[in-house]
């Protein structure tokens, strides 16, 4: 299948997207942000749709929207807890103004599926080059950040008495996840960000309590489950999202089963 | 060189007065335990101290300079910590990234740091629980690991805000003693925060109790007696001495803070 073109092209991009989304997934798993992630997506789509309205490439207004998203959760931070109404709205309202922007754009069956669901094996070669360029942007910025995010995200209080600054860190990861977020969607959509962004890590988290040995679990896992995902994409013509999230799910069941303590497991059979 | 000096300390939240004028100096290598019901004002004067607020007026002197100068030479242990028995860490990671968490970077940590992390572990007795998750120790093995992260980076003095909290009475005696020896080996200045004062009978030096905006220092005879606590929070106490242990009731049936915890010492 590697013959293809097209096929190596959705196994590059694969790999650089789920590489960072295991990465950034890991922190944003620890934080308890995991829907924060999901959020930046559904700000994106109005972004993504309203870049193709005005002949932009959707990665580029994604991006933009995700981005300022993701500014705009950090700066508000703890004023954002126990808004979910007020969170939701607005999300709808992003996929209610992405569906008008598609409204004006005649073609837009197939671009409004890739955008909601993803397609890897349309991914351009030209696009890969701007994913492994963002990929290498995030992965640097989480890498400075990392330190004081894991001070920060462990212990807050005493962070903070040391002198960090709980909004920065905040804001700057959130970005970083803007960052991420938007290289998922090419992968597996807007609507399925979850199952790269935060399945994998989740699992990773389940199967090792080791700092580092969990962030490179978390990252291999989103690779493997890609990898695997468009292979059997191929295999069946079945989308490749499917397999991907199927995948995604299917560890997190087993980490879950393999990481109850013996007793349990043992009652549970 | 004193190790604390409070000189006409106003300390204000949200614009409200907490604490007002007071003055307290603790000295090197003592053990204060500061008492007093909730909001009298104990968390706010350990972020004083800290330097994370700044007081209205008068000047808090910390290891004989300002207290953000002496900022590294502080272990702290936080009073807020809710969040962090469901965190899938280990306990060995769950210090380290204390270990010069503010700085920029990759957390990586070098054999220097390494030796530190092991050296405070074994300190308090929590060398087994670094291959742990936090998320499986029970209360009194996550507090040594927090006492063990407030000991990096080689303190001189230890501000702790009620870490007797969230533990069970017959924990609480072993969690003193185990603070009280750590103080005697590396001669460190501890502020132990807390509710009720019978665990620390034993090992306190002297008591700082804060009430009514105002706060009284000295021993245990001097501070916690009827008329000196009467005076400090304006209104009737009474203190009750029973079995070796304290009882502090305030006047119209209102049970004060310290009255329905004295189960630990009846024991
Ligand atoms: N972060 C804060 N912001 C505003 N007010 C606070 C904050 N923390 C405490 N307070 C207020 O300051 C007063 C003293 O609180 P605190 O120092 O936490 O008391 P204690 O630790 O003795 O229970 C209380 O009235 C409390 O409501
Ligand atoms: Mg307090």
């Amino acid at each position: 299948m590697l013959d293809y073109d097209f096929m190596r092209t959705a196994f590059a991009a694969g790999t650089i997207v789920a590489v960072v989304c295991g990465a950034v997934g890991y922190f944003l798993v620890l934080r308890n942000l995991a829907f924060a992630g999901h959020a930046l997506s559904h700000v994106g789509f109005a972004g993504a749709t309203g870049a193709v309205l005005i002949d932009i490439a959707p990665l580029w207004g994604l991006l933009a929207f995700t981005l300022a998203a993701g500014v705009a959760m950090g700066v508000l931070g703890e004023r954002l807890r126990g808004r979910d109404i007020a969170v939701g709205i607005v999300l709808s309202l992003s996929l209610g103004l992405g569906v008008l922007f598609l409204h004006f754009y005649t073609s837009h069956a197939t671009q409004t599926v890739a955008l909601l669901f993803g397609n890897v094996l349309g991914v351009s070669s030209a696009n890969v080059w701007n994913l492994l360029g963002l990929a290498v942007v995030c992965l640097i910025a989480l890498a400075v950040i990392s330190r004081p995010l894991l001070f920060a995200t462990i212990d807050p209080e005493l962070a903070e008495a040391k002198g960090v600054s709980l909004r920065t860190i905040s804001v700057l990861f959130l970005m970083v996840v803007g960052l991420a977020v938007a290289e998922a969607t090419q992968v597996v959509g807007i609507l399925l960000v979850f199952a790269l962004m935060v399945g994998p890590a989740a699992t990773a988290q389940r199967l090792s309590s080791h700092f580092r040995a969990a962030l490179i679990l978390s990252a291999a896992l989103a690779v493997a489950e890609t990898w695997l995902g468009i292979a059997l994409a191929y295999e069946t013509d079945w989308p490749p999202s499917f397999w991907i999230t199927a995948l995604s799910c299917l560890a997190y069941g087993l980490s879950y089963f393999a990481s109850m303590p013996r007793a349990a497991r043992a009652e549970a059979e | 060189m004193n190790a604390i000096e409070l000189d006409h300390v106003t300390l204000a939240r949200d614009g409200r007065t907490v604490l007002s004028r007071i003055d307290a100096t603790v000295g090197a290598g003592e053990f204060v335990a500061v008492l007093g019901s909730n909001g009298s004002g104990k968390t706010t004067l350990l972020h004083a101290i800290l330097g994370l607020i700044a007081p209205r007026e008068g000047e808090i002197r910390v290891l004989g300079g300002p207290p953000k100068s002496a900022a590294t030479a502080i272990g702290y242990l936080p009073q807020k910590r809710a969040a962090i028995a469901d965190l899938p860490l280990r306990g060995w990671d769950f210090v380290a990234s204390a270990v010069k968490g503010e700085r920029w970077g990759w957390p990586a940590v070098g054999a220097q740091d390494r030796a530190d992390v092991a050296a405070a572990l074994k300190l308090v007795e929590a060398t087994a629980l670094a291959d742990r998750a936090i998320s499986r120790l029970s209360g009194g093995e996550l507090q040594r690991l927090l006492l063990a992260k407030a000991l990096l980076g080689r303190p001189k003095l230890l501000l702790l805000d009620e870490p007797l909290i969230s533990l069970d009475p017959r924990f609480q005696f072993g969690a003193v003693a185990l603070v009280r020896r750590v103080q005697k080996e590396l001669g460190l200045t501890v502020l132990f925060t807390a509710h009720d004062l019978n665990p620390l009978l034993d090992s306190v030096d002297r008591v700082l109790y804060l009430g009514g905006g105002g706060a009284a220092l000295g021993t245990v005879d001097e501070v916690v007696t009827g008329p000196v606590l009467s005076r400090l929070c304006d209104t009737p106490i009474e203190v009750l001495r029973i079995h070796g242990g304290i009882v502090v009731v305030a006047a119209h049936g209102e049970l004060d803070h310290e009255a329905h915890r004295h189960d630990a010492h009846d024991a």
